[in-house]
């Protein structure tokens, strides 16, 4: 290749102010770098990391027109950038520099062995400077991004984004499938522990949306479709008809009036009826009526069946002919609030919810003892009152071993606003353990016991009913003092747990976006990164992501708009040149690679595959996928993995014995780097190959490693719910079942190609991995070369099959 | 008199053979009292079944004392309705081992009288039995 021959290649080793040098022979190396080919100068500092060192690679670069830099140091993921900084600097392109990881990767685990540190270390800068010979000098590029958001969920969590990103001057799509804003929030009698009326903190921000000149509100609206990605999002809205015209309705009420269909308000829970025509409640926004299209006579039988509302609208707003509507635009990011659902008691069958009349969920105890503030009660819940809490919540029974965070609050809310009006009312919470751990909350709780609400420490076991008073009996035991108590009460609450709610589920599968174990929608990071998702240019705001309170639901929701923004104030976003690319004159377009990314992004244009570069985020997984070798990854080229290799094992004598260690950039090789950290010692019979996935290693190269010399190879990854690539573990199993097969047929032990999955903390698990390999590999004897050179041939038609022979 | 409790080896101990006897992570109860007020059989019992656990886990040795075990009928009621998936009926049973292993009692069935044979709840005599395979 020309590349090699021009390549001009600077080495620099450094001793870390001893941590190195104190271990390998840091003038051996040097004088090692210096006769490899294309190697023009090789030099070493006591920090190379300081101005110094730096500017001594900058001066270096100007004089001796260096083209590639190795820097033997530390790791890559402590100085790494440092050292792409000093390349930019010096004119070059950021990623023609290697690091050889002497310090964690050499002279720390192998502190008690100078003499093979050293020789390592050699190694390490070999093969070093073989991958950096075949290095690209990519650039960094951008992508043009606009200031437009799509905020899916009206809710408090919806809301708040919006208004944060409305006020900042972003252009807002805000969905919400209901035909109002407002979500739960609006429902609520009183917000815990200051007893805020919700709906008088709610309205005005719901007004607020209406108002501002940047949201665009599609209520009564479902996303059908969104595609592309950060910056280029198309997205396919559709807006249900409401077969009222909102620009002539004034919400009068005349229609409501004349309307002869009563069905149950689900506002309301269920507790009072509306009519088919109807608004959605009194502070709705927008308040404007519509017609419930499965109620509505007209709409379900003959058009001309009835028409009251015609009739009596002065407005003429109400239109039968009303049809959906789809609207399609265009966003940069993306906000999923869709909040949740909450449990269904029905699924509790000893709580007798379904069969039960003063067996209710909180949610219908919040909408009476708002209706009852209002004058307008709908039933008196009586005088002894219990609570349940955690139905739906901490209970494997029912597949939800969470905690829904909020019920212990909200009951003791409910509880205190019940006493409050009627201070005669007995009342038990019934709890498993109370938690009362935010702002206010054990003093609230604290509050609640002054006003004489009981507290039971004790689960329900079972409901009944008194058929002849219609009370309900409670069995429970009262754990603090071992007795049963089986008592009856006027009315029983159930403090129901949240759920993802169920409408997610479809937007979940339209954006890719991943689930967490206990059924939400997962964060990229639990503690870095907790608004964002596994795609880029999505975020998580509310109770999408886990159960929460308003105010944290409203501080994520802020979180999740300044993520958004941090991306699209820049105008363009930049994006890392690790992407995978084609090489277009081996492309047949056979298509095998088009499954291979979960992503989707890889598809064929003008008979070739093409790589959207703002999609990838650089796995390498869908190399492997291709039987002419025409999918690459940019910095770990096939070209550049392959020398990289040779180059390890070139060190190996006589007798002895090599395996590779491929680890992946995010765990594993921050794995190695702890261990080395930490000073324990493995064998010096190993090497690291780093890569951004264990699955970029193709089945070729683990065979190509196997004929290079190796005598096992041990691919370390993340565990897939930690990944940053989860589906590579299966991968990487499916590219290690081809390979043993091969292995086998050659009679070589399969067990010399090992896959395990860590997380960053097994410090000693990696240790035991290496030397157990190693020792392994030792004990099955030496591969014969005759052996080792027949695992390469033939190996398209192994691996892909006759056809591709 | 308010008893004190002693936490030593011996209580772990304790605690480790049952959890070994009976299969399950008795640790792992956060003694709700579903058990307890679940059990059809807890108003003949001397301690309720949320207290046996907790004395199990606490490796209080004294819970064989107790008749709780032997009144449980394993009709799996706290089983299918314990939030942490934990099966009672298994810790009853491992402390019925330890008591049966000793083989210390025998009950001739022989020499029980016909009015107490009508008497005597079959699951009684069931346990009775099955001390001569202990």
């Amino acid at each position: 290749m020309k590349k090699d021959s021009r390549a001009r290649i600077g080495v620099y080793v450094c001793h870390c102010g001893g941590n190195i040098s104190e271990v390998v022979d840091v003038e051996e190396v040097v004088g090692f770098a210096g006769k490899q080919p294309g190697v023009i100068l090789s030099k070493n500092h006591t920090h190379m990391c300081s101005d110094i060192g730096q500017q001594l690679i900058i001066d270096d670069i100007e004089e001796h027109d260096l083209d590639k830099v190795v820097v033997a140091a530390c790791s890559p993921q402590f100085q790494g950038e440092t050292f792409m900084r000093v390349l930019e600097t010096a004119g070059l392109s950021p990623y023609v520099v290697q690091m050889a990881n002497i310090r964690e990767q050499c002279a720390w685990p192998h502190f008690d062995t100078p003499e093979l540190a050293t020789k390592k270390a050699k190694e390490l800068v070999n093969a070093a400077i073989a991958k950096v010979r075949f290095s690209e000098p990519l650039e960094k590029k951008t992508m043009p991004i606009g200031k437009r958001v799509l905020v899916i969920g009206g809710g408090i969590a919806g809301i708040q984004a919006s208004l944060d990103l409305g006020d900042a001057g972003f252009e807002i799509y805000l969905v919400e499938k209901e035909p109002s804003i407002g979500g739960h929030m609006a429902q609520l009698s009183r917000t815990f522990p200051t007893e805020d009326c919700s709906a008088c903190i709610l309205s005005p921000k719901m007004a607020d949306v209406q108002s501002n000149p940047n949201i665009n509100l599609l209520t009564y609206s479902e996303v059908e479709n969104v595609e592309g990605y950060l910056g280029n999002f198309k997205v396919k809205v559709t807006k249900k008809p409401r077969y009222v015209d909102m620009d002539k309705c004034v919400a009068c009420g005349d229609c409501e009036e004349v309307c002869p269909v009563d069905i149950p308000d689900e506002f309301e829970e269920g507790l009072t009826t509306h009519t088919a025509i109807y608004t959605p409640f009194g502070f709705a926004v927008p308040h404007r009526n519509l017609i419930d299209p499965e109620a509505c006579i007209n709409l379900q039988r003959d058009i001309n069946s009835c028409g009251n509302c015609i009739e009596v609208c002065k407005e003429d707003a109400i239109n039968f002919n009303d049809k959906p509507e789809e609207i399609e635009f265009t966003v940069d990011t993306i906000i999923v609030a869709t909040g949740y659902d909450i449990f269904n008691p029905s699924e509790k069958k000893v709580y007798g919810y379904d069969k039960f009349k003063n067996v209710i969920t909180a949610l219908e105890m919040e909408r009476m003892i708002v209706k009852a503030a209002e004058g307008n009660p709908i039933r008196d819940p009586g005088k002894r009152i219990g609570f349940i809490q955690c139905v739906g919540s901490r209970d494997e029974q029912v597949g939800r071993e969470y905690c829904s965070r909020v019920c212990c609050m909200y009951a003791t809310k409910l509880a205190s606003l019940l006493k409050h009006s009627k201070p005669e009312r007995d009342i038990y919470v019934f709890y498993t353990d109370l938690r009362a751990f935010g702002k206010g909350f054990e003093e609230y709780y604290k509050r609640a016991q002054n006003m004489g609400v009981k507290f039971i420490r004790g689960r329900v076991a079972e409901v009944m009913e008194d058929s002849g008073s219609n009370k309900v009996i409670l069995k429970a035991e009262d754990t603090l003092t071992r007795q049963i108590i089986e008592a009856e009460f006027d009315t029983v609450v159930l403090s129901v747990g949240m759920g993802l709610s169920k409408s997610t589920d479809k937007i979940a599968e339209m954006l890719r976006l991943a689930k967490s174990e206990d059924g939400f929608l997962k964060e990229a990071h639990p503690k870095f990164k907790p608004v964002d998702t596994n795609r880029e240019g999505i975020f998580l705001a509310g109770t999408v992501q886990g159960p929460k309170d308003i105010p944290d639901t409203v501080a994520q929701a802020s979180a999740a708009a300044s993520r958004a923004v941090r991306l699209m104030n820049q105008r363009e976003y930049p994006i890392e040149p690790i992407v995978a690319f084609v090489h277009e004159e081996q492309c047949d377009g056979c298509e095998l690679c088009i499954d291979s990314c979960p992503l989707n992004a890889i598809s064929i244009s003008a008979e070739v595959a093409e790589v959207n570069e703002a999609l990838c985020r650089g796995c390498g997984s869908c190399v492997a996928s291709c039987p002419r070798d025409a999918l690459d990854l940019h910095m770990y080229t096939n070209k550049q993995l392959l020398e990289e290799i040779k180059n390890a094992l070139e060190g190996k004598e006589e007798g002895e014995t090599r395996i590779l260690v491929v680890a992946d950039d995010t765990c594993t090789y921050r794995l190695a780097d702890s261990v080395g950290t930490a000073k324990l010692s493995y064998t010096t019979d190993s090497i690291i190959i780093r890569v951004p996935s264990g699955s970029r290693i193709t089945p070729k190269l683990m065979l190509a490693a196997f004929k290079l010399g190796a005598d096992g190879i041990f691919i370390g990854e993340c565990e897939d719910r930690t990944s940053p690539f989860p589906h590579s573990g299966q991968v990487i199993r499916e590219n290690i079942t081809k390979v043993r097969e091969i292995l086998k047929e050659e009679g070589i032990k399969p067990e010399r190609l090992r896959f395990v999955q860590f997380v960053t903390i097994m410090l000693k698990g990696f240790v035991d991995n290496v030397n157990g390999l190693v020792n392994y590999a030792r004990e099955a004897g030496a591969i014969s070369p005759e052996k080792r050179e027949k695992l390469v041939e033939n190996v398209n038609k192994r691996l892909f099959g006759e056809e591709y022979d | 008199m308010i008893k004190k409790l002693k936490l030593s080896d011996k209580n772990v101990d304790f605690l480790k053979k049952i959890e070994e006897l009976s299969g399950e992570v008795i640790t792992r109860c956060d003694q709700c009292g579903i058990c307890s007020a679940s059990c059809p059989m807890v108003s003949e019992m001397d301690i309720t079944p949320s207290q046996l656990m907790r004395m199990v886990q606490l490796g209080e040795s004294e819970v064989m004392e107790s008749k709780a075990m032997w009144l449980c009928a394993s009709c799996f009621t706290c089983t299918v309705r314990c939030p942490r998936g934990l099966d009672l009926s298994k810790v009853a049973e491992a402390l019925r081992q330890v008591e049966l292993r000793q083989a210390i009692d025998h009950i001739d069935v022989k020499k029980l009288s016909k009015d107490e044979m009508k008497r005597l709840p079959q699951i009684a005599l069931i346990s009775g039995m099955r001390k001569f395979t202990g």
